[in-house]
Protein backbone atom coordinates (compact mmCIF):
# COMPACT_ATOMS: atom_id res chain seq x y z
CA UNK A 1 0.00 0.00 0.00
CA UNK A 2 2.76 2.19 0.54
CA UNK A 3 4.21 1.73 -2.21
CA UNK A 4 1.00 2.33 -3.94
CA UNK A 5 0.30 5.80 -2.55
CA UNK A 6 4.40 6.71 -3.41
CA UNK A 7 3.79 6.23 -6.94
CA UNK A 8 0.32 7.82 -7.34
CA UNK A 9 1.96 10.59 -5.85
CA UNK A 10 5.01 10.79 -8.60
CA UNK A 11 2.77 12.73 -11.15
CA UNK A 12 2.04 15.90 -9.07
CA UNK A 13 1.77 17.22 -5.11
CA UNK A 14 -2.10 15.81 -4.65
CA UNK A 15 -4.27 16.12 -1.93
CA UNK A 16 -5.40 12.94 -0.09
CA UNK A 17 -9.18 13.02 -1.89
CA UNK A 18 -7.03 13.00 -5.04
CA UNK A 19 -4.98 10.15 -4.56
CA UNK A 20 -8.41 8.45 -3.74
CA UNK A 21 -10.03 9.38 -6.51
CA UNK A 22 -7.24 7.81 -8.67
CA UNK A 23 -6.97 4.41 -6.88
CA UNK A 24 -11.19 4.04 -7.00
CA UNK A 25 -10.83 4.94 -10.71
CA UNK A 26 -8.21 2.31 -11.11
CA UNK A 27 -9.27 -0.15 -9.03
CA UNK A 28 -13.47 -0.13 -10.42
CA UNK A 29 -15.95 -2.49 -8.56
CA UNK A 30 -12.60 -4.23 -6.95
CA UNK A 31 -11.79 -0.72 -4.98
CA UNK A 32 -15.62 -0.70 -3.63
CA UNK A 33 -14.62 -2.52 -0.43
CA UNK A 34 -11.40 0.03 0.04
CA UNK A 35 -11.69 2.12 3.19
CA UNK A 36 -10.98 5.44 2.58
CA UNK A 37 -9.42 6.00 5.68
CA UNK A 38 -6.53 3.61 4.77
CA UNK A 39 -4.76 6.81 2.07
CA UNK A 40 -4.76 8.85 4.91
CA UNK A 41 -3.23 6.27 7.13
CA UNK A 42 -0.79 5.72 5.24
CA UNK A 43 0.48 9.20 4.27
CA UNK A 44 0.81 9.84 7.84
CA UNK A 45 3.47 7.12 7.81
CA UNK A 46 5.19 7.89 4.91
CA UNK A 47 5.72 11.37 6.39
CA UNK A 48 6.84 10.37 9.17
CA UNK A 49 9.71 8.08 7.65
CA UNK A 50 10.37 11.23 5.50
CA UNK A 51 8.93 9.78 2.22
CA UNK A 52 6.73 12.36 1.45
CA UNK A 53 6.55 16.03 2.87
CA UNK A 54 3.01 17.89 3.44
CA UNK A 55 1.78 21.92 3.34
CA UNK A 56 -1.17 22.76 4.17
CA UNK A 57 -3.27 25.20 1.45
CA UNK A 58 -5.79 27.06 2.37
CA UNK A 59 -9.44 25.93 3.03
CA UNK A 60 -12.54 27.01 1.61
CA UNK A 61 -15.01 29.37 3.92
CA UNK A 62 -16.78 25.76 4.57
CA UNK A 63 -14.23 23.58 4.71
CA UNK A 64 -11.28 22.92 7.23
CA UNK A 65 -7.49 23.24 5.20
CA UNK A 66 -5.99 20.84 3.30
CA UNK A 67 -3.40 19.10 3.05
CA UNK A 68 -1.24 18.96 -0.25
CA UNK A 69 1.24 15.79 -0.56
CA UNK A 70 4.65 15.55 -2.51
CA UNK A 71 7.64 13.19 -2.89
CA UNK A 72 10.64 13.97 -0.81
CA UNK A 73 13.85 12.94 -2.57
CA UNK A 74 13.69 9.94 -0.80
CA UNK A 75 10.19 8.94 -2.14
CA UNK A 76 11.32 9.12 -5.39
CA UNK A 77 14.18 6.86 -4.98
CA UNK A 78 11.17 4.24 -3.33
CA UNK A 79 9.03 4.38 -5.95
CA UNK A 80 11.75 3.80 -8.72
CA UNK A 81 13.32 0.58 -6.34
CA UNK A 82 8.97 -0.61 -6.81
CA UNK A 83 9.27 -0.20 -10.34
CA UNK A 84 11.84 -1.77 -11.22
CA UNK A 85 11.32 -4.77 -8.36
CA UNK A 86 10.26 -8.34 -9.89
CA UNK A 87 8.44 -9.72 -6.59
CA UNK A 88 5.26 -11.57 -7.99
CA UNK A 89 2.79 -10.82 -5.26
CA UNK A 90 0.23 -14.06 -4.86
CA UNK A 91 -0.70 -17.02 -2.69
CA UNK A 92 1.60 -19.80 -2.38
CA UNK A 93 0.73 -23.06 -2.29
CA UNK A 94 3.39 -24.48 -0.39
CA UNK A 95 0.50 -24.29 2.60
CA UNK A 96 -2.26 -26.11 0.71
CA UNK A 97 0.15 -28.15 -0.36
CA UNK A 98 1.69 -29.38 2.95
CA UNK A 99 -2.18 -28.90 4.34
CA UNK A 100 -3.01 -31.90 1.90
CA UNK A 101 0.05 -33.82 3.08
CA UNK A 102 0.08 -33.83 7.00
CA UNK A 103 -3.82 -35.08 6.54
CA UNK A 104 -2.91 -37.99 4.89
CA UNK A 105 0.11 -38.74 6.66
CA UNK A 106 -1.76 -38.39 10.01
CA UNK A 107 -5.39 -39.80 8.99
CA UNK A 108 -6.73 -36.47 10.13
CA UNK A 109 -9.06 -35.89 6.77
CA UNK A 110 -8.98 -36.99 3.31
CA UNK A 111 -6.94 -35.38 1.17
CA UNK A 112 -9.61 -35.31 -1.85
CA UNK A 113 -12.22 -34.47 0.57
CA UNK A 114 -10.26 -31.28 1.16
CA UNK A 115 -9.90 -30.50 -2.62
CA UNK A 116 -13.41 -31.05 -3.66
CA UNK A 117 -14.17 -28.67 -0.81
CA UNK A 118 -11.06 -25.97 -1.93
CA UNK A 119 -12.51 -26.54 -5.44
CA UNK A 120 -15.82 -25.09 -4.48
CA UNK A 121 -14.63 -22.50 -2.65
CA UNK A 122 -12.48 -21.12 -5.75
CA UNK A 123 -15.39 -21.55 -8.09
CA UNK A 124 -17.71 -19.44 -6.03
CA UNK A 125 -14.88 -16.74 -6.25
CA UNK A 126 -14.87 -17.42 -9.96
CA UNK A 127 -18.16 -16.43 -10.20
CA UNK A 128 -17.84 -13.56 -7.96
CA UNK A 129 -15.00 -11.84 -10.03
CA UNK A 130 -16.84 -13.12 -13.17
CA UNK A 131 -19.74 -11.34 -12.94
CA UNK A 132 -17.72 -8.32 -11.79
CA UNK A 133 -16.10 -8.12 -14.85
CA UNK A 134 -19.90 -8.50 -16.93
CA UNK A 135 -20.58 -5.83 -15.39
CA UNK A 136 -18.07 -3.39 -16.13
CA UNK A 137 -18.25 -1.37 -19.34
CA UNK A 138 -15.35 -3.02 -21.97
CA UNK A 139 -11.65 -1.85 -21.55
CA UNK A 140 -12.17 -0.05 -17.94
CA UNK A 141 -8.97 -0.30 -15.70
CA UNK A 142 -11.61 -2.38 -13.29
CA UNK A 143 -11.94 -5.02 -15.70
CA UNK A 144 -8.67 -5.69 -16.50
CA UNK A 145 -7.98 -6.15 -12.83
CA UNK A 146 -10.98 -8.42 -12.57
CA UNK A 147 -9.35 -10.11 -15.78
CA UNK A 148 -6.44 -10.63 -13.78
CA UNK A 149 -8.06 -12.22 -10.74
CA UNK A 150 -9.96 -14.93 -13.14
CA UNK A 151 -6.96 -15.75 -14.38
CA UNK A 152 -5.21 -17.30 -11.50
CA UNK A 153 -8.36 -18.29 -9.87
CA UNK A 154 -8.36 -20.56 -13.25
CA UNK A 155 -4.63 -21.33 -12.83
CA UNK A 156 -6.09 -22.70 -9.16
CA UNK A 157 -8.25 -25.13 -10.05
CA UNK A 158 -5.94 -26.46 -12.48
CA UNK A 159 -3.68 -27.19 -9.95
CA UNK A 160 -6.54 -28.49 -7.72
CA UNK A 161 -7.23 -30.76 -10.53
CA UNK A 162 -3.76 -32.04 -10.22
CA UNK A 163 -3.70 -31.96 -6.66
CA UNK A 164 -6.67 -34.44 -6.86
CA UNK A 165 -5.46 -36.49 -9.77
CA UNK A 166 -2.54 -36.65 -7.30
CA UNK A 167 -4.38 -37.87 -3.87
CA UNK A 168 -6.97 -40.41 -6.54
CA UNK A 169 -3.82 -41.83 -7.24
CA UNK A 170 -2.42 -42.16 -3.92
CA UNK A 171 -5.72 -43.57 -2.35
CA UNK A 172 -5.59 -46.63 -4.88
CA UNK A 173 -2.11 -47.76 -3.66
CA UNK A 174 -2.42 -47.79 -0.35
CA UNK B 1 -48.89 -29.86 -23.85
CA UNK B 2 -46.43 -28.81 -21.77
CA UNK B 3 -44.92 -29.69 -18.32
CA UNK B 4 -46.73 -28.45 -15.52
CA UNK B 5 -45.63 -25.29 -13.56
CA UNK B 6 -42.52 -25.92 -11.63
CA UNK B 7 -41.79 -29.44 -13.23
CA UNK B 8 -38.52 -30.39 -14.59
CA UNK B 9 -37.73 -28.79 -17.96
CA UNK B 10 -35.59 -31.24 -18.28
CA UNK B 11 -35.20 -35.08 -16.83
CA UNK B 12 -33.34 -37.90 -16.96
CA UNK B 13 -33.36 -41.29 -15.16
CA UNK B 14 -30.24 -43.59 -15.82
CA UNK B 15 -29.53 -42.31 -19.24
CA UNK B 16 -26.79 -44.02 -21.34
CA UNK B 17 -25.22 -43.65 -24.73
CA UNK B 18 -23.29 -46.37 -25.68
CA UNK B 19 -20.56 -46.48 -28.72
CA UNK B 20 -19.15 -49.39 -30.23
CA UNK B 21 -19.34 -53.01 -28.60
CA UNK B 22 -16.88 -55.62 -26.91
CA UNK B 23 -13.36 -54.04 -26.63
CA UNK B 24 -13.92 -51.31 -28.37
CA UNK B 25 -17.62 -50.32 -26.32
CA UNK B 26 -17.52 -46.36 -25.73
CA UNK B 27 -19.54 -45.68 -22.16
CA UNK B 28 -20.14 -41.54 -23.91
CA UNK B 29 -23.10 -41.31 -20.88
CA UNK B 30 -22.77 -43.44 -18.50
CA UNK B 31 -26.23 -43.75 -15.81
CA UNK B 32 -27.13 -40.06 -15.60
CA UNK B 33 -29.66 -38.49 -13.69
CA UNK B 34 -30.51 -35.23 -14.20
CA UNK B 35 -33.45 -32.32 -13.09
CA UNK B 36 -33.08 -29.40 -14.73
CA UNK B 37 -35.43 -26.35 -13.48
CA UNK B 38 -37.66 -24.04 -15.12
CA UNK B 39 -35.53 -20.55 -15.13
CA UNK B 40 -32.80 -22.56 -13.97
CA UNK B 41 -28.98 -21.51 -15.74
CA UNK B 42 -27.32 -24.72 -15.54
CA UNK B 43 -23.41 -25.33 -16.26
CA UNK B 44 -22.11 -29.15 -17.19
CA UNK B 45 -18.25 -28.57 -16.87
CA UNK B 46 -15.88 -31.20 -17.83
CA UNK B 47 -12.46 -31.97 -20.17
CA UNK B 48 -13.35 -32.77 -23.97
CA UNK B 49 -14.15 -36.60 -24.89
CA UNK B 50 -15.92 -36.57 -20.90
CA UNK B 51 -19.33 -37.01 -23.03
CA UNK B 52 -20.84 -33.72 -22.02
CA UNK B 53 -22.07 -32.68 -25.65
CA UNK B 54 -23.11 -36.11 -26.41
CA UNK B 55 -25.34 -35.58 -22.87
CA UNK B 56 -26.72 -32.20 -24.73
CA UNK B 57 -27.40 -34.19 -27.81
CA UNK B 58 -29.39 -36.30 -25.98
CA UNK B 59 -31.19 -33.92 -23.92
CA UNK B 60 -31.95 -31.86 -27.12
CA UNK B 61 -33.44 -34.75 -28.80
CA UNK B 62 -30.60 -34.72 -31.77
CA UNK B 63 -29.23 -38.26 -30.65
CA UNK B 64 -30.81 -40.91 -29.16
CA UNK B 65 -30.41 -42.42 -25.79
CA UNK B 66 -29.03 -46.79 -25.37
CA UNK B 67 -31.17 -46.74 -22.44
CA UNK B 68 -32.72 -44.83 -19.63
CA UNK B 69 -35.48 -42.04 -19.44
CA UNK B 70 -35.81 -38.87 -20.65
CA UNK B 71 -38.62 -36.48 -20.05
CA UNK B 72 -38.51 -32.73 -22.42
CA UNK B 73 -41.03 -30.26 -21.15
CA UNK B 74 -42.66 -32.74 -19.04
CA UNK B 75 -43.25 -35.58 -22.37
CA UNK B 76 -41.13 -39.01 -22.62
CA UNK B 77 -38.69 -37.96 -25.49
CA UNK B 78 -36.48 -41.67 -25.35
CA UNK B 79 -39.08 -43.56 -27.37
CA UNK B 80 -41.01 -41.11 -29.32
CA UNK B 81 -41.51 -41.19 -32.57
CA UNK B 82 -39.02 -39.21 -34.96
CA UNK B 83 -41.88 -37.09 -36.16
CA UNK B 84 -43.25 -35.95 -33.23
CA UNK B 85 -39.55 -35.49 -31.73
CA UNK B 86 -38.72 -33.56 -34.76
CA UNK B 87 -41.82 -30.93 -34.40
CA UNK B 88 -41.18 -30.88 -30.47
CA UNK B 89 -37.45 -30.41 -30.78
CA UNK B 90 -38.44 -27.48 -33.16
CA UNK B 91 -40.53 -26.33 -30.70
CA UNK B 92 -38.75 -26.09 -27.59
CA UNK B 93 -35.66 -26.55 -27.89
CA UNK B 94 -32.82 -23.97 -28.85
CA UNK B 95 -29.18 -24.97 -29.71
CA UNK B 96 -26.59 -22.77 -29.79
CA UNK B 97 -22.87 -24.53 -31.33
CA UNK B 98 -19.57 -23.25 -30.87
CA UNK B 99 -19.20 -23.19 -34.79
CA UNK B 100 -21.96 -20.70 -35.04
CA UNK B 101 -23.68 -22.59 -37.87
CA UNK B 102 -24.98 -20.15 -39.82
CA UNK B 103 -25.70 -19.65 -43.32
CA UNK B 104 -23.20 -18.08 -44.82
CA UNK B 105 -25.44 -16.73 -47.36
CA UNK B 106 -28.46 -15.55 -45.84
CA UNK B 107 -28.29 -12.61 -43.93
CA UNK B 108 -28.50 -11.97 -40.12
CA UNK B 109 -31.82 -11.60 -40.22
CA UNK B 110 -33.19 -14.23 -42.42
CA UNK B 111 -30.57 -16.73 -40.52
CA UNK B 112 -33.07 -15.69 -37.31
CA UNK B 113 -36.38 -16.16 -39.57
CA UNK B 114 -35.70 -19.30 -40.90
CA UNK B 115 -36.64 -21.03 -37.44
CA UNK B 116 -39.89 -20.00 -37.14
CA UNK B 117 -40.34 -20.24 -41.15
CA UNK B 118 -40.01 -23.86 -40.62
CA UNK B 119 -42.15 -23.77 -37.84
CA UNK B 120 -45.13 -22.51 -40.61
CA UNK B 121 -45.42 -19.13 -39.32
CA UNK B 122 -46.46 -16.59 -41.98
CA UNK B 123 -43.57 -15.03 -43.37
CA UNK B 124 -44.31 -11.82 -41.54
CA UNK B 125 -44.93 -12.85 -38.39
CA UNK B 126 -41.50 -15.00 -38.79
CA UNK B 127 -39.93 -11.91 -40.11
CA UNK B 128 -41.64 -9.98 -37.37
CA UNK B 129 -40.40 -12.42 -34.13
CA UNK B 130 -36.59 -12.10 -35.85
CA UNK B 131 -36.59 -8.17 -35.41
CA UNK B 132 -37.87 -8.37 -32.40
CA UNK B 133 -34.71 -10.92 -31.14
CA UNK B 134 -32.06 -9.84 -33.27
CA UNK B 135 -32.91 -6.13 -31.12
CA UNK B 136 -32.70 -8.04 -27.70
CA UNK B 137 -29.47 -9.47 -28.92
CA UNK B 138 -28.20 -6.00 -29.36
CA UNK B 139 -27.77 -6.31 -33.26
CA UNK B 140 -30.88 -4.64 -34.63
CA UNK B 141 -27.95 -2.71 -36.51
CA UNK B 142 -26.39 -5.68 -38.64
CA UNK B 143 -30.11 -7.27 -39.46
CA UNK B 144 -29.12 -7.15 -43.41
CA UNK B 145 -25.10 -8.56 -42.74
CA UNK B 146 -24.00 -11.74 -43.95
CA UNK B 147 -22.46 -13.36 -41.41
CA UNK B 148 -19.02 -12.92 -42.58
CA UNK B 149 -18.90 -9.06 -42.32
CA UNK B 150 -19.87 -9.65 -38.87
CA UNK B 151 -17.31 -10.37 -35.92
CA UNK B 152 -17.52 -13.87 -33.90
CA UNK B 153 -19.54 -12.41 -31.03
CA UNK B 154 -21.80 -10.92 -33.37
CA UNK B 155 -22.40 -14.05 -35.03
CA UNK B 156 -22.50 -16.08 -32.29
CA UNK B 157 -25.22 -13.35 -30.74
CA UNK B 158 -27.28 -13.99 -34.48
CA UNK B 159 -27.04 -17.77 -33.61
CA UNK B 160 -28.46 -16.79 -30.32
CA UNK B 161 -31.02 -14.99 -31.76
CA UNK B 162 -31.86 -18.11 -34.00
CA UNK B 163 -32.27 -20.11 -31.32
CA UNK B 164 -34.53 -18.20 -29.66
CA UNK B 165 -36.87 -17.22 -32.76
CA UNK B 166 -39.32 -19.55 -31.63
CA UNK B 167 -39.40 -19.14 -27.83
CA UNK B 168 -37.85 -22.30 -26.54
CA UNK B 169 -38.28 -23.55 -23.39
CA UNK B 170 -35.06 -24.36 -22.89
CA UNK B 171 -31.73 -23.17 -24.59
CA UNK B 172 -29.12 -25.60 -25.19
CA UNK B 173 -25.26 -24.62 -25.60
CA UNK B 174 -22.18 -26.29 -26.76
CA UNK B 175 -18.97 -24.72 -25.62
CA UNK B 176 -20.70 -21.08 -26.88
CA UNK B 177 -17.75 -19.20 -25.97
CA UNK B 178 -15.02 -21.70 -27.25
CA UNK B 179 -14.47 -19.85 -30.67
CA UNK B 180 -14.79 -16.16 -29.05
CA UNK B 181 -11.63 -13.80 -27.53
CA UNK B 182 -12.21 -13.00 -24.07
CA UNK B 183 -13.85 -9.29 -25.05
CA UNK B 184 -16.06 -11.45 -27.27
CA UNK B 185 -16.87 -13.91 -24.77
CA UNK B 186 -17.89 -11.63 -22.39
CA UNK B 187 -20.45 -9.95 -24.54
CA UNK B 188 -22.06 -13.48 -24.84
CA UNK B 189 -22.31 -14.26 -21.10
CA UNK B 190 -23.54 -10.75 -20.69
CA UNK B 191 -26.31 -11.76 -23.09
CA UNK B 192 -26.68 -14.70 -21.37
CA UNK B 193 -27.01 -12.95 -18.09
CA UNK B 194 -29.88 -11.02 -19.32
CA UNK B 195 -31.81 -13.85 -21.31
CA UNK B 196 -31.34 -15.60 -17.52
CA UNK B 197 -32.82 -12.63 -15.69
CA UNK B 198 -35.65 -13.04 -18.36
CA UNK B 199 -36.89 -16.20 -16.66
CA UNK B 200 -35.25 -18.73 -19.79
CA UNK B 201 -34.15 -22.07 -18.94
CA UNK B 202 -30.45 -22.41 -19.99
CA UNK B 203 -27.83 -25.26 -20.04
CA UNK B 204 -24.33 -24.78 -21.00
CA UNK B 205 -21.85 -27.57 -21.45
CA UNK B 206 -17.87 -26.11 -21.80
CA UNK B 207 -14.72 -27.31 -20.67
CA UNK B 208 -14.42 -24.09 -19.67
CA UNK B 209 -14.61 -23.10 -15.53
CA UNK B 210 -15.08 -19.26 -16.50
CA UNK B 211 -17.76 -19.84 -18.19
CA UNK B 212 -19.29 -22.66 -16.23
CA UNK B 213 -18.82 -20.64 -12.83
CA UNK B 214 -21.47 -18.02 -14.52
CA UNK B 215 -24.22 -20.42 -13.52
CA UNK B 216 -26.66 -21.24 -10.66
CA UNK B 217 -25.23 -24.57 -10.58
CA UNK B 218 -22.43 -26.50 -12.03
CA UNK B 219 -21.98 -29.99 -12.45
CA UNK B 220 -18.85 -31.89 -13.00
CA UNK B 221 -18.45 -34.66 -15.75
CA UNK B 222 -15.73 -37.47 -16.28
CA UNK B 223 -15.79 -40.91 -18.02
CA UNK B 224 -19.81 -40.11 -18.56
CA UNK B 225 -21.19 -39.53 -15.38
CA UNK B 226 -21.23 -36.51 -12.73
CA UNK B 227 -18.55 -36.73 -10.14
CA UNK B 228 -19.29 -33.57 -8.34
CA UNK B 229 -22.29 -30.82 -8.28
CA UNK B 230 -21.44 -27.10 -6.73
CA UNK B 231 -24.48 -24.87 -6.18
CA UNK B 232 -22.97 -21.21 -7.24
CA UNK B 233 -25.45 -19.16 -5.64
CA UNK B 234 -25.16 -17.73 -2.56
CA UNK B 235 -22.50 -18.26 0.32
CA UNK B 236 -19.91 -16.89 -2.42
CA UNK B 237 -16.89 -15.51 0.43
CA UNK B 238 -14.08 -13.37 0.04
CA UNK B 239 -14.30 -9.58 -1.02
CA UNK B 240 -13.04 -8.58 -4.51
CA UNK B 241 -10.48 -6.80 -2.81
CA UNK B 242 -9.69 -9.53 -0.66
CA UNK B 243 -9.34 -11.38 -4.35
CA UNK B 244 -7.08 -8.45 -5.91
CA UNK B 245 -4.69 -8.69 -3.15
CA UNK B 246 -5.73 -5.28 -1.71
CA UNK B 247 -5.91 -6.20 2.16
CA UNK B 248 -3.20 -3.87 4.74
Amino acid sequence: MQEVVLALLAKEPSHGYELRARMRQALGPVGDAMNDGQIYVTLARLEKTGLVTSERSPGLPDRPDRKVYALTAAGQQRVADWLADVTWPGPAPAQFHLKLVAAAAAGLADPLTIVATQRREVLRRLRAAQRAAMAEPDRSPGGLLLEGIVLRLQADLRWLEACERHWTREEGQS
Amino acid sequence: MIGTEGSPIVRARGLCKRYGKDAGLVRAVDGIDLDVAPGETLAVMGPSGCGKSTLLHLLGGLDRPTSGELWLAGRRIDAMSERALARLRRDAVGFVFQAFHLMEELTALENVELPALLADRSPRAARRRAACVLDRVGLADRASFLPSALSGGQRQRVAIARALANEPLVVLADEPTGNLDSEAALSVLRLFESLHEAGQTLVIVTHDARIAATADRMLTMRDGDFVDETRLTGGSTGSLGTLAGLEG
